[in-house]
C-alpha cells in the first residue's frame, strides 16, 4: 500500500484536508427547508404569535396600557373569580380518577378477558368521540333535570353543578382514556405471563407484578390527557354547570357575557398552566413507554374463566348501556313534540330556522368547515412531518419545527380562540382580513388538532424504511417524486387516519371556534351551544344528533375505505 | 496495482458524532473494476465510511475524490454510485420491473429502452418470471437480487454494498455471494462491499480493508490478510489463531516456556525493534499446527498432552497443553485420518510442531481469553 499523500501539502489550493468538509446544500435541499420554513411559519402565525398577544394582553387595561401583573392580582382577590381555580381542580382530579379506574377495567376486559362481543364493546365505547361535549351534557338533563325520569337517582341532589359535570365529563373523555390503556395494555408481553404463571404466582401477584407495572407509564399518560381534556372542556359545564363556575366557563362569561377581553386573557393564561404542566409530564412519560417494549414480545393470549369473563362481561354492557343511553336519550328528546310531557314523534326539532344558532346553514357551515380541514389539515400536517423526519440536515431548522408542531396540544382551544381574537382582531395586522370568515376557523382548527396529527403522521413515517430517501437520491431521482410515488402511498392509512380525526374533531369542537364564527359563518357545534343557552334543549340535541350522525358517517367511510384499500393494497403489504 | 491511478481516493478523513470519533484519519484507495471489501467488528466504522462516501452521512474532515473529480461536499444525488442496503429498501407498492426501472425513468430514457434494460438485468439475476410481483412475495434473496438491479440499472460508476447478505439464511448468503461476486467480474464495476463476514470479506474481495475502532488495521488481499495479518487485532478477528505468550530469543527465534523456536518471521519485519528477552506475542493458525509424523528431533516440536478432542465434522480440533510451557493451551487441527489411524484420544499424550515458516511473531503482549486453561 503507498502511504497517503498529503494533498494539504503537495497540492496548494485544494481542500484542505485539516478543514471541516462543508456539505453542498443540493437545490432539492434547499426546496424541502423551504417548504419546511413555510409551514413552521404557518404555526408561528397559527400558535405562536397569537399566544404571544394573548399573553400581552393579560398585562395591559381597557387602554391597551401595560399594567404588569394587576388583573392577575384582581383575579386573584375577587373571590368569584378564583373559586372557580378550585372548582376546576376539584372536577377534573375527581373525574379523572373516575374515568380512570372505569377505562381501565374496560381495557382489561378487553385485552384480558374470554368475553363475547368484544369489536362490540369497543365500538360502542368510542361512541362519545362523535359528540360534541354539550350533547352527553343536554342528555343528562333530559335523564336528571327537573323533569329527568332518572332525577330519583340522585336522592335529591341537583344535576346541576359538579355531579352534572364530572358525570358528563366522565363520559366525554372516557374514549379518549380508553384508548391510551388499550394501546398500554396491547403492548404487554405474553411470555411474562407465562413466566410467571410457571413460578407459581397467584392471579393478584401477576396482576400486581407483571399487569400494573406492564402498564403504568399507559396509566400515568390517560390520567394526564383525562386531566388535561376536563380541565379545558368548555361543553358540559356550560350547559350542567348551573351556579358552579369553573375556568373554561369563567373565560367565556368574561369574554361573550361582560366583554372583558383582558379579564379573559388573564383566566385564559391560567388555564394554560395546568395544561401545560400536564401536557409536560404526559410527554415525558411517553418518552419512557417507548423503551419497555422488545422486538420480540408476544400477544398475550387470555384464557377462558366463565366467572371472570361473566363479571368482565357485567360490567361492559353497563358501561355501553349507560353510553348508549346517553345517545338514545338525546336521539329520542330529539324525535319527541314536547319532553316528557307530550312524546309523540315529529320532526319539527330539526327544522332549525325557527330556532337560534344558525339553522341548517350552521350545519352546512360545518361540513364545509371540516372537509377543508381535512384536506388541508391532513396535507399541511404530513408534509411537515415528512420533512421533520426525512429531510437531512437543518437540524436546528427541524428540531424548531417538531416544537411548533407539539405546542397546539398544549394550549386549550378557548384560549387559542381568544387569541385569535385578540392577534387577528387588531386593526394594525394585515391578516385582518381573517377576521369572521371561514378560512379563520379552518386556520384555527387545523391549528387545534395539529399536534395528534403530526404524531400520527411521524409513527407512520418512522416505520417505513429510512433509506428510501438516500435509495433515490443515488438514483438521482428527486425526493418530491419519490414521495408521491413511494411515501404517500405507503402511508396512506396513516392520511386516512389523520384526515379523519380532523374532519370528526372539526365537527365536534365548540371550544376554540365559539369566539370565532360571524352570523354567516355559525357552525353546528356552535348551534348546538346557543340553542340550549335559548332554552331549545330539543332543537340542540337534534343538532348535536346531526352532528354524531355527520362524524359517524365519516367514520364508517373511513372504515370502508381502509377495508378497500387494505384489500387491493394486500400484496404489497403483508408482512 | 500500484502502477494505476485509483479510481476512488480517500485522505485524511475522519468523521466525529459530537464528541465521539468514529474514523479517525482513514486513507486509502480502490481502483477500477475492484472488490473492496471493508471489515470489522460492528462499530468499527465500516458502514460509516462507506456512508461518507457515498454523501449520506458527510466526513467531518478529509477529502474523497472519485474518477478523478474531487467529490468531498457533493450530496449524494451529485455523485456517481448505485448501493444496496442491508434493508434493501425496496419501494414496497412497487413491483420488481417499477423498481428496478425507478432510476431509469428519471433519465428521459426512451420506455423501449427501459424495458429492455430492465429485462436484461432481471436475466442476469435470473428474475424474469418474478418481474410483476410486489417485493413482499418475494425471498429474501430475490429481494436482495432486486435491489442490486436497482442499483445497478443506471450503469454507475461505483457500486456499494452495505452488509447486503447479512438478513440472509446461511445457505442462500454462500449461493448469492458466489453470485454478486460472478455478476461485479462479469461487468467489471469497481465494488465496495461493507461486512462483518470474514468468510463473505475472503471470498469476495480482491483486496480487505480490515477496521477496527475508526481505523484502518490493515489493507490487502485475502491471503496477505489471512496468512500475514499485520498484528494481532487482524489475527484474530480473521480466522482461528493461537496466541502464546513469548519472549524474544537470539537469532531471531522465540522461547516458549523451555523450548527454543525458531521463525522465519516472514515478510513484514514484525520483530524490528524487539530486543532480546523482550514479551512477545507468538501465532500461528490451528491448520498450520503440524501433527503427523512428528517426533521429538522434529524442529520446532513441542511435547505436549491433548486435553480436548472437538469434533467438528471435516476436522477435530485439539486443545493441548505443552508439558514444558505453564499454561499455554495450542490449538491444533487433526485431520479425521489421523485421529482414526493413530486412535488419538483426549489425556493421550502427542508431540506437534510449530513449523518455523507459519509462525507469526508480534512484539507486544496479547492477552486472549481462550488460550489459558
Amino acid at each position: 500500500m503507498a502511504p497517503a499523500v498529503n494533498h494539504a501539502e503537495t497540492m496548494p489550493g485544494q481542500i484542505s484536508v485539516g478543514a471541516p468538509v462543508k456539505l453542498k446544500v443540493s437545490g432539492e435541499d434547499w426546496i424541502m427547508r423551504g417548504v419546511l420554513v413555510a409551514i413552521g411559519l404557518y404555526l408561528i402565525v397559527a400558535i405562536v404569535l397569537p399566544l404571544y398577544a394573548l399573553l400581552s394582553k393579560s398585562f395591559q387595561n381597557k387602554d391597551g396600557t401595560f399594567i404588569g401583573l394587576a388583573n392577575f392580582t384582581e383575579f386573584f382577590s375577587t373571590p368569584a373569580l378564583s373559586y372557580s381555580v378550585n372548582n376546576s381542580l376539584t372536577i377534573a382530579s375527581i373525574s379523572t380518577v373516575i374515568v380512570v379506574s372505569l377505562a381501565f377495567v374496560y381495557a382489561y376486559a378487553l385485552t384480558r378477558s374470554c368475553m363475547p362481543f368484544k369489536s362490540l364493546f369497543k365500538g360502542v365505547a368510542l361512541i362519545p368521540i362523535l359528540m360534541p361535549s354539550l350533547l352527553p351534557a343536554i342528555s343528562l338533563i333530559f335523564m336528571f333535570g327537573k323533569q329527568g325520569f332518572l332525577r330519583f337517582l340522585l336522592f335529591g341532589h341537583d344535576i346541576y353543578g359538579p355531579i352534572g359535570i364530572v358525570m358528563g365529563e366522565v363520559i366525554y373523555v372516557f374514549p379518549h382514556v380508553l384508548m391510551i390503556i388499550l394501546i398500554a395494555m396491547s403492548m404487554s408481553d405474553g411470555r411474562l405471563y407465562e413466566a410467571s404463571e410457571s413460578l407459581g404466582a397467584s392471579k393478584v401477584r401477576t396482576f400486581f407484578t407483571v399487569t400494573l407495572p406492564g402498564i403504568r407509564y399507559g396509566l400515568v399518560s390517560a390520567g394526564f390527557v383525562a386531566f388535561t381534556l376536563i380541565i379545558t372542556d368548555f361543553g358540559v359545564p356550560k350547559v350542567v354547570g348551573g351556579q358552579y363556575n369553573v375556568l373554561a366557563t369563567d373565560v367565556y362569561k368574561q369574554v361573550v357575557g361582560r366583554q372583558d377581553f383582558e379579564m379573559g386573557a388573564v383566566v385564559s393564561m391560567v388555564l394554560l398552566i395546568p395544561a401545560v404542566i400536564a401536557f409536560a409530564a404526559d410527554r415525558i412519560v411517553q418518552r419512557k413507554q417507548i423503551a419497555i417494549l422488545t422486538a420480540r414480545a408476544v400477544p398475550y393470549a387470555p384464557q377462558p374463566s366463565s366467572g371472570f369473563d361473566a363479571i368482565m362481561t357485567g360490567f361492559c354492557a353497563l358501561i355501553a348501556v349507560i353510553i348508549v343511553g346517553i345517545l338514545g336519550v338525546a336521539l329520542f328528546a330529539s324525535l319527541v313534540k314536547f319532553w316528557p310531557y307530550n312524546l309523540s314523534l315529529t320532526l319539527g326539532n330539526y327544522d332549525f330556522s325557527l330556532r337560534d344558532g344558525g339553522g341548517w346553514d350552521a350545519y352546512a357551515n360545518s361540513i364545509e368547515m371540516a372537509a377543508w380541514t381535512a384536506v388541508i389539515g391532513t396535507c399541511v400536517v404530513f408534509i411537515g412531518a415528512y420533512l421533520v423526519e426525512k429531510s437531512k440536515g437543518f437540524h436546528t431548522g427541524r428540531a424548531a419545527m417538531q416544537f411548533l408542531a407539539m405546542m397546539p396540544m398544549a394550549v386549550p382551544g378557548l384560549s387559542l380562540g381568544l387569541a385569535y381574537i385578540f392577534f387577528f382582531n387588531a386593526p394594525d395586522n394585515p391578516l385582518n382580513f381573517l377576521y369572521h370568515t371561514m378560512p379563520i376557523l379552518v386556520i384555527c382548527t387545523i391549528t387545534h388538532f395539529y399536534t395528534v396529527s403530526h404524531l400520527t403522521a411521524v409513527t407512520a413515517l418512522k416505520q417505513i424504511d429510512a433509506e428510501f430517501e438516500s435509495v433515490s437520491a443515488s438514483l438521482k431521482v428527486p425526493f418530491y417524486k419519490t414521495f408521491w410515488r413511494v411515501t404517500v402511498p405507503v402511508c396512506v392509512p396513516a392520511i386516512l387516519d389523520i384526515s379523519m380525526y380532523f374532519f370528526v374533531n372539526a365537527m365536534t369542537t365548540v371550544s376554540a371556534v365559539v369566539f370565532l364564527y360571524s352570523p354567516d359563518t355559525a357552525l353546528a357545534s356552535v348551534a348546538v351551544l346557543n340553542m340550549d343557552d335559548a332554552g331549545e334543549q330539543a332543537s340542540a340535541a337534534a343538532m348535536g344528533i346531526m352532528i354524531v350522525l355527520t362524524a359517524g358517517g365519516a367514520r364508517l367511510l373511513h372504515a370502508l375505505l381502509t377495508r378497500g384499500l387494505a384489500r387491493r393494497t394486500q400484496a404489497w403489504r403483508k408482512r | 496495482m500500484s502502477g494505476k491511478d485509483a479510481y476512488l481516493k480517500v485522505e485524511n478523513l475522519t468523521k466525529m458524532f459530537g464528541e465521539f470519533t468514529a474514523l479517525k484519519n482513514i486513507s486509502l484507495e480502490v481502483f477500477e473494476g475492484e472488490f473492496v471489501c471493508f471489515l470489522g467488528p460492528s462499530g468499527c466504522g465500516k458502514t460509516t465510511l462507506l456512508r461518507a462516501i457515498a454523501g449520506l452521512d458527510i466526513q467531518t474532515r478529509g477529502r474523497v475524490e472519485q474518477g478523478g473529480k474531487d467529490i468531498s461536499g457533493l450530496p449524494p444525488s451529485e455523485r456517481d454510485f448505485g448501493i444496496v442496503f442491508q434493508s434493501y429498501a425496496l419501494f414496497p407498492n412497487l413491483t420488481v420491473n417499477k423498481n428496478v426501472a425507478y432510476g431509469l425513468e428519471n433519465r428521459k430514457t426512451p420506455k423501449a429502452d427501459i424495458d429492455a434494460r430492465v429485462a436484461e438485468l432481471l436475466e442476469s439475476v435470473g428474475l424474469t418470471d418474478q418481474s410483476d410481483k410486489y417485493p413482499a412475495q418475494l425471498s429474501g434473496g430475490q429481494q436482495q437480487r432486486v435491489a442490486l438491479s436497482r442499483a445497478l440499472a443506471t450503469k454507475p460508476g461505483l457500486l456499494l454494498l452495505d452488509e447486503p447478505l447479512s438478513a440472509l439464511d446461511a445457505k442462500v448468503r454462500v449461493h448469492l455471494r458466489h453470485e454478486i461476486k460472478q455478476l461485479q467480474l462479469r461487468l467489471g464495476i469497481t465494488t465496495i462491499m461493507v461486512t462483518h463476514d470474514q468468510e463473505e470479506a475472503l471470498t469476495m474481495a480482491d483486496r480487505i480493508v480490515v477496521m477496527d475502532e475508526g481505523e484502518i488495521e490493515q489493507i490487502g488481499t485475502p491471503e496477505d490478510i489471512y496468512s500475514r495479518p499485520a498484528n494481532p487485532f487482524v489475527a484474530d478477528f480473521v480466522g482461528t489463531m493461537n496466541f502464546l505468550a513469548g519472549t524474544a530469543g537470539a537469532n531471531g527465534g522465540v522461547r516458549l516456556g523451555d523450548i527454543d523456536l525458531a521463525t522465519t518471521n516472514g515478510p513484514g519485519g514484525i520483530m524490528e525493534g524487539v530486543e532480546d528477552g523482550d514479551a512477545v506475542t507468538v501465532c500461528i493458525r490451528p491448520e498450520d499446527v503440524a501433527t503427523r509424523g512428528v517426533t521429538p528431533d522434529t524442529a520446532n516440536a513441542i511435547p505436549a498432552v491433548i486435553k480436548t478432542l472437538e469434533f467438528l465434522g471435516s476436522f477435530y480440533r485439539a486443545t493441548l497443553r505443552a508439558r514444558d510451557t505453564g499454561k499455554t493451551a495450542i490449538r491444533a487441527d487433526f485431520s479425521i485420518n489421523l485421529v482414526r489411524d493413530l486412535e488419538i484420544t483426549e489425556g493421550q499424550d502427542f508431540t506437534i510442531a510449530l513449523p518455523a515458516d507459519h509462525i507469526r511473531v508480534y512484539g507486544e503482549a496479547f492477552a486472549h481469553a481462550d488460550d489459558l486453561i
